[in-house]
């Protein structure tokens, strides 16, 4: 170790300048992007859970479950708001280990905006959701599922699965600055996941209790669920899509703040 | 930067409710030099650096990092410095080399450039080996090492590193040793904090000792050592009886007492006639004093007596350091 380095080290370099918000961003998301396809046990989990999901849905349940229609045509989207919720858990676990490691204080240190850092997560956990996604529905394809949906009605299926993956990724990140550990995250998590057995995603509402319906109706997974059901069912839609969007910018717009705050809070 | 001085606080307080972790830190580090905060855990040492890296903002006080207020100028104090925590701050599943490109790119150098300093760094910080391999698979010594790189990255004015060297080996403590010292023939300016004497007595132009959330003394290793007693005589004493005896006739003039050991020590500057004189006046019968020894103070002595956490008390000489 000679000191030619470090007087290079000092004097090689001008002055650097806080660096643009994009290029952090882009840098952060590579980041999360190579972090999820290296953290092959989550990965895993993230894409053969919806998978053996959907074929016990399809061949236990579907059976006893009567839908009105095919049950497997009935059930895909539902397996496909369950995907969602498990990579969701993903993402605040990630969040939650940046912010108690001590990789959070060398980013603030290095004037890394807590935004990029928290969105680097999010758009990895997009990607990740979509992959599941993709091969759910490869699967579904490969054991009998035979949407009518045209093609413009499958664009629109999607777009409204990835809006609410969005919103879902954005709400864990906020849960991710909230807890204190990564194991708290991981149970929170869970949770979310839980949210798509009430909802229309593998029962009709009306088999439930009566208790049960006005919340299993109201929900958002309910509206997404309907609402990706139609388009790939080529079925009439109705205003549930306009729930869908209504409920997923309501969620991003709220996860937001709160993660800022929250961020900032803790930043202190 | 203005008078030379890198790193200046004064009166910085911080607490966690209503317990006081800080109580008012002043401070002053010259531009270029290696200035150590030395004291047990709890003293508030990283809680101090985490003010001064802009991460924690103190409750009362002034913070000036580079000339820059750490609270109202935090960018541009965040241009200037780096901080190494106690923790790798360090992606696991990220190779080394994909680490440091990493943080040279959130540090605004073009890809290039990136890749260029990314392998200078590994090369030198003798990482070059292991630069393709995940950080999951470094042992301790690399991975302060590869942090130490990643606060290299950005050539800082003023580099934070907070216990750079706990829970290493000695042998990793030597490297990351030798590589401080050649960073501050470089001109940055080091804060380090510490709770190895040794430490602060090797690298540290200026030590800090910080108990309680408050510099209880300041100044050079060998100053530090000097304003609680240079050198003494310890002499071991045949009885209890005797060691009472003497105890109660030299009064402030013994600086060190353990009875376990019937040691008595008194200042001295090592002089055969100063000890001879010594032993005459104190055991002019030649049937109390059983051995002697000329001891030197260690920054140990320095650190236990100032932190209060000496187990046989000096407490004449101390109270007043």
């Amino acid at each position: 170790m000679s000191e030619d380095l470090h007087a290079a080290a000092i004097h090689a370099t001008p002055l650097r300048s806080r660096s643009s918000a994009w290029s952090e961003s882009l840098t952060l998301i590579g980041r999360s992007l190579r972090l999820s396809l290296r953290n092959v046990d989550s990965l895993i989990t993230a894409l053969a859970l919806p998978v053996m999901l959907m074929l016990m849905f399809v061949y236990l349940f579907g059976g006893a479950i009567h839908t009105g229609i095919r049950y497997v045509d009935y059930v895909v989207p539902g397996v496909l708001l369950v995907c969602v919720g498990f990579g969701a858990s993903t993402t605040a676990v990630s969040v939650a280990h940046d912010l108690t490691s001590g990789i959070i204080d060398r980013f603030r240190a290095m004037d890394v905006r807590g935004e990029t850092l928290i969105n680097g997560h999010v758009i990895a956990s997009v990607a990740r959701n979509m992959l599941s996604t993709t091969l759910v529905l490869v699967v579904a394809l490969a054991i009998g599922f035979r949407p009518h949906g045209n093609p413009a009605n499958w664009i629109a299926a999607i777009a409204i699965l990835a809006l609410f993956v969005l919103a879902l990724s954005w709400f864990a990140a906020a849960i991710g600055i909230i807890v204190r550990s990564p194991e708290a995250a991981q149970g929170i998590g869970f949770f979310i996941s839980f949210l798509a057995y009430p909802s229309s995603a593998f029962v009709p509402i009306h088999t439930m209790p009566a208790w049960l319906q006005g919340f299993a109706s109201n929900q958002p997974v309910t509206a997404v669920v309907n609402t990706t059901r139609a388009f790939l069912n080529g079925t009439p839609v109705g205003s549930s899509a306009w729930h869908a969007i209504a409920w997923s910018i309501a969620i991003i717009t709220a996860s937001i703040a709160l993660a800022g705050a929250l961020y900032r809070q803790r930043a202190n | 930067m203005a008078n030379g001085i890198a790193i200046e606080t004064r009166g910085i307080t911080k607490s966690y409710n209503e317990t006081s972790v800080l109580a008012g830190v002043d401070l002053a580090v010259p531009a270029g030099t290696v200035f150590a905060l030395l004291g047990p855990n709890g003293a508030g040492k990283t809680t101090t650096v985490r003010v001064l890296a802009t991460l924690l903002a103190p409750d009362d006080g002034v913070g000036l990092v580079a000339g820059y207020n750490v609270v109202t100028e935090r960018h541009e104090v965040r241009r200037r410095i780096s901080l190494t925590g106690q923790y790798a701050a360090l992606d696991e599943l990220q190779t080394g080399f994909e680490n440091l490109e990493m943080m040279a790119r959130l540090l605004q150098l073009p890809a290039r450039r990136a890749r260029e300093r990314t392998g200078e760094l590994l090369e030198r910080l003798d990482l070059g080996e292991a630069a393709g391999r995940r950080v999951s698979t470094y042992s301790g010594g690399m991975r302060r090492r590869l942090d130490l790189a990643a606060s290299l990255l950005g050539s800082p004015e003023v580099m934070f590193l907070d216990e750079p060297t706990t829970g290493l080996d000695p042998r990793s403590r030597q490297a990351i040793w030798e590589l401080i010292e050649n960073l501050t023939a470089a001109g940055v300016t080091i804060l380090l904090t510490t709770q190895y004497l040794e430490e602060a007595d090797r690298l540290a132009d200026r030590i800090a000792v910080l108990d309680r959330g408050a510099v209880v003394a300041e100044g050079s290793a060998d100053g530090l050592k000097q304003q609680i007693v240079g050198e003494r005589l310890d002499l071991q004493l045949i009885d209890a009886a005797t060691f009472s005896k003497l105890t109660s006739q030299l009064g402030t003039r013994a600086v060190y007492h353990d009875r376990s050991t019937l040691t008595i020590g008194i200042a001295s500057d090592g002089t055969a006639a100063t000890v001879r004189a010594l032993l005459d006046e104190l055991d002019p019968e030649r049937a109390r004093i059983t051995r002697f020894a000329q001891t030197q103070a260690t920054l140990d002595d320095v650190f236990m007596t100032l932190t209060g956490q000496h187990t046989s008390a000096t407490e004449s000489e101390t109270t007043n350091v």
